[in-house]
């Protein structure tokens, strides 16, 4: 009798009526998900900074030792690691600002109506819906100086894009941005349409130029959300994995987490890699915070 | 009552013979190993020996370029998902010092496999530490760097009329690397999208180290002397510099984009009627004998590694041997079915099934050097291998000499003196690091 009566309650009040307070439910959600953040995030971040300070080799059976930061020291000391370096910050240059450029100028287009601009926006995100092994593949087919249409179409004969030791970043580079610009274009795409439409139309009655709409209007008021896309990119950018894998094999396109999965998965080096993630992910975290702070800046404007 | 006590007592027995029937079926071995056709024909083999013992055995096989990793994260993790892995020979160090393989010498005594395998496979994909007479495996697939070419290229009179003008002898299979390279020249035609010759380039795991090596080792070079682990002056010598001098000289003849390939591509090069020659290890030539795969089946021809300035004539070792997994919990059924692999009649029928037995008797034989077009060159190559290093740390070095080697080859940069001058020092100081020289 009781239970048919509750049915008749809100789910809140059926939960009180059960004996069950907000603190409970509130748990009910909160300790499940700080257990498994503690088990799969914090526990294995805590563990493999352990092992950045041994000489600890996943495929050897005799005990690791402590080393200090003999580890750090060799990798900040490695010329290749410098190098791999040097090749990532030129690969999230080119990529990220490419990603930027196309992606919130593709929205400026989009940003107005015309046929069809729905399925044209639909259409234009599917590379971002693609796996990037996938795309990485996919991409290394146009790039194919024998059959591929990239160089028949730009009239490039027999250039080897992937081959060329001066060109592999970038043709990796171009593929990072057709995959990745839609998702800044959907970003600025949010951000546009929040911009009160009476300002352009004061600027209209103003007959001010649309260069000048563009730069005291529209830029000022999307480049927060512009600072998100760029941070989320960046950072995407900077551990940038399986295209450039599947692509190329060409060192000059050795990106940092290329190296850092053949230290730890083909030399199984277990120590020195965590090292090198330590590492990457200390770089990471200071490139994302001078972001911050200057997205902090731009809000306060 | 009584009849029910009987009907639940021949139950339980029925029940229980079942079981003990089911029991016995179980008993299961799972062999690892890549992708690729003789892991197709070793699954077609060993269901004879399903047949003849009800021991289930699947071959379960990932990409080649997660072999390696797969296969050593299993063992890291003293798994016993593989009974048995047929191992890279370069494995052989890692294997053995690190735990991951039981110590095959009682069983390798037992059945005198010396005398029983081809010299060179005992060598490479069975003893660690070389000449210790220590065995981790037993050979199983035989494999070496060798060549295919377009038979009608080759003797189309007016080819070989052209090429006789202008290099002064016949246009034939090429017995050193320097006819290969001239034959490699004559045939590259970009503009009629033909192409000199293929040859390996992917620099992701041994690729282009197989290739690189044959070169050198062809041209009296080594690696270094595997045995104290010196290095200068081997690794850097005037034949291994010039060995690939020449590696580098005959990728100039490659396809264009020829920066990533390794066997499905050079098998590519002549199923696509793209190059004159191309090279690959023996394993992945059934295909470009089958009407099915290759439209020039009929006119692919075959040959062993030419020899260098000096005669000398060595060939890279791919192949592996079949090792028990130290973590298996089958480790007594696995060496009754290495018992039943080493025999003649199952040798006879690897052989028979694509397999290359690395079994002396088989590979002298008529019947298998005339199986093939390309058996007899695969013979002839089995007697002239040499491996890179099976060092425990094999991984850290064949690294860095793709990180050296590559960019010499494919992008042009530096010269080989200071590719191979680099890969010494980068070598030495690993080798100190592990603490190899005494």
């Amino acid at each position: 009798m009781a239970s048919v009566a509750l049915t008749h309650l809100d789910p809140a009040s059926r939960a009180a009526a059960r004996g069950w307070s907000d603190l409970t439910i509130r748990n009910m959600f909160i300790i499940p998900t700080l257990v498994f953040l503690i088990v799969f995030n914090i526990f294995p971040l805590i563990y493999s900074l352990g092992y950045s300070f041994t000489n600890f080799a996943a495929n050897r059976s005799e005990p690791w030792q402590f080393v200090g930061l003999q580890n750090y020291r060799e990798l900040l000391t490695d010329d290749h690691i410098w190098s791999n370096f040097v090749i990532t910050a030129k690969y999230v240059i080119v990529s990220v600002a490419g990603q930027m450029i196309v992606g919130f100028g593709l929205a400026l287009l989009l940003n107005r109506s015309f046929p069809m601009k729905g399925l044209i926006t639909t259409l234009l995100l599917l590379p971002m819906m693609m796996s990037a092994a996938v795309v990485g593949l996919f991409w290394q087919l146009l790039y194919s100086p024998s059959w591929g249409p990239i160089n028949y179409v730009f009239g490039l004969g027999d250039f080897a894009w992937l081959s060329n030791p001066d060109s592999a970043l970038y043709a990796v580079a171009i593929t990072d941005i057709w995959m990745w610009s839609p998702f800044v274009m959907l970003l600025s795409l949010a951000g546009l349409s929040a911009v009160p439409q009476h300002l352009y139309e004061a600027a209209a009655i103003d007959r001010a130029s649309w260069w000048y709409t563009f730069t005291r209007i529209t830029l000022p008021l999307v480049s927060p959300i512009l600072l998100i896309a760029l941070i989320f990119r960046t950072m995407e950018a900077f551990k940038t994995f399986d295209i450039a894998y599947t692509m190329t094999t060409q060192p000059t396109a050795e990106l940092i987490a290329i190296r850092l999965y053949k230290q730890a998965f083909q030399q199984w080096d277990t120590g020195k890699s965590c090292a090198l993630a330590y590492i990457v992910l200390i770089m990471v975290l200071a490139i994302t915070n001078l972001y911050v702070k200057y997205l902090n800046k731009v809000k306060e404007r | 009552m009584r009849k029910i006590v009987t009907s639940v007592i021949a139950g339980i027995g029925l029940a229980l013979a079942c079981g003990t029937s089911v029991r016995a079926q179980d008993k299961e071995l799972t062999i690892f190993w890549a992708e690729w056709d003789p892991a197709n024909y070793l699954q077609e083999l060993v269901n004879d020996y399903t047949a003849e013992t009800g021991v289930k055995v699947t071959v379960q096989t990932t990409p080649w370029p997660d072999f390696q990793t797969k296969a050593f994260t299993e063992f890291n993790a003293h798994g016993d998902a593989y009974d048995m892995v047929v191992g890279d020979s370069q494995w052989l160090g890692a294997g053995s010092t690190q735990g991951h393989y039981v110590d095959l010498t009682d069983f390798f005594n037992q059945h005198k496999l010396t005398d029983v395998m081809a010299p060179a496979t005992i060598k490479y994909y069975a003893e660690y530490p070389g000449g210790s007479g220590k065995y981790w495996a037993i050979p199983l697939e035989g494999d070496a760097i060798g060549w295919s070419y377009r038979k009608d290229w080759f003797e189309d009179p007016k080819e070989k009329e052209a090429f006789k003008a202008k290099y002064g002898y016949d246009l034939d299979i090429p017995k050193t690397y320097a006819q290969l390279r001239d034959i490699a020249e004559f045939f590259h035609r970009p503009d009629q999208k033909r192409y000199g010759v293929a040859i390996y380039t992917d620099n992701s795991y041994d690729a282009m180290a197989m290739g690189v090596e044959s070169a050198i080792f062809s041209y009296g070079g080594d690696l270094g002397d595997y045995a104290t682990y010196k290095v200068d002056g081997i690794t850097n010598s005037k034949e291994a510099i010039a060995g690939l001098d020449m590696y580098k000289e005959l990728y100039k003849f490659t396809p264009p984009g020829w920066g990533k390939t390794f066997f499905v591509e050079d098998n590519q090069a002549i199923t696509g009627g793209l190059a004159a020659m191309s090279m690959n290890f023996f394993a992945f030539f059934p295909p470009l004998v089958n009407k099915a795969t290759n439209p020039y089946a009929d006119v692919t021809g075959f040959f062993a590694n030419p020899a260098g300035p000096d005669g000398k004539r060595f060939a890279a070792l791919g192949g592996q041997g079949i090792s028990v997994v130290s973590y298996s919990k089958n480790k007594d059924e696995a060496m009754k079915f290495l018992e039943w692999f080493i025999k003649d009649e199952t040798q006879k029928k690897w052989a028979e099934l694509g397999g290359y037995t690395c079994s002396q008797a088989v590979l002298k034989s008529e019947a298998f050097q005339n199986a093939t077009p390309y058996n007899k060159a695969f013979y002839d190559t089995m007697f002239m291998v040499k491996d890179f290093w099976a060092t425990p740390e094999y991984a850290e070095v064949l690294d860095q000499l793709n990180q050296n080697i590559y960019p010499f080859v494919v992008g042009g940069k530096g010269t080989a003196q200071e590719a191979l001058d680099k890969t010494a020092s980068d070598w030495k100081a690993t080798f100190t690091k592990y603490n190899r020289y005494k």
